[in-house]
């Protein structure tokens, strides 16, 4: 399965990204997919870079698994034990004065990936998610 | 990631950002977009019609920018969000609290 692993920083991003994106076009997955794949891992990857490793550096790694119009994705990293999925909403509602961008980065993971689990594992941190191929015009059963 | 100033028209300062505003793009877009505002320019449209990405360290980016202009009753409008940006905007409701149109003539026609 092809892996990448790197530095925990922002300085990393970049090359992250291009991994993943390269694995979405070998799922097959088209463009606009491939775009909320790309928005759903920046903002996991962005979170460990800001909470993972307080101390010192830490490394995180990209495991992916690409099948025909699906595309799983491992992130792991063995920073402080952290679940973005349980990151409560952002207020979408709220009014410019009131509204925070605290927990959008979760938000998206969840809204764009079709399948999204977190385990610890030992000391790791261990996040899956699963894209597939999908309709935007189609109601989504989300 | 590219940022322009394409003009002037009416007093509104017009801006086209290109490429990916992410986490590592988003802090630069902000510095020159508050630079611009410290410099006098309180009516801002930015044209996203070549912007290809967004994050929430954008959204970010863009809600800090907005918030600043409304403090000084400024402005700030969103032009020709494409795809994936413009499906960023509404689901994160950021389309519901800062105007966005569908291109720079369409904002420099509204007042």
């Amino acid at each position: 399965m092809p892996e990448i692993t790197s530095l925990a920083r922002m300085e990393d991003l970049q090359r992250l990204m291009q991994f993943v994106v390269s694995q979405a076009q070998s799922a097959h997955l088209p463009a606009r997919r491939q775009r909320e794949i790309e928005l759903a891992v920046e903002e996991v990857l962005v979170n460990i870079f800001s909470y993972a490793y307080p101390d010192a550096e830490g490394r995180v790694s990209i495991a992916c698994q690409a099948e025909d119009e699906r595309l799983t994705i491992e992130i792991r990293d063995v920073g402080v034990p952290f679940n973005i999925l349980e990151i409560p909403n952002p207020d979408v509602g709220a009014g410019l004065s009131e509204r925070q961008v605290g927990g959008l980065g979760a938000f998206f993971v969840r809204k764009m990936a079709d399948e999204a689990r977190y385990r610890r594992e030992g000391d790791q941190n261990v996040l899956v998610l699963i894209f597939d191929q999908r309709g935007h015009d189609a109601p989504h059963p989300k | 990631m590219e940022i322009e100033n394409t003009g002037k028209d009416d007093g509104r300062f017009m801006v086209a950002v290109r490429g990916r505003m992410d986490a590592v793009t988003a802090p630069e877009f902000e510095k020159r977009i508050l630079d611009w505002i410290d410099s006098g320019e309180t009516h801002i449209i930015l044209d996203l019609g070549e912007l290809e990405y967004i994050s929430s360290a954008g959204l970010r980016s863009i809600l800090t920018i907005a918030k600043n202009l409304r403090g000084q009753q400024g402005s700030l409008v969103l032009c020709a969000l494409r795809d994936t940006v413009k499906e960023v905007f509404e689901i994160s409701g950021f389309s519901t609290i800062i105007p966005v149109c569908e291109s720079t003539e369409a904002a420099l026609k509204e007042t």
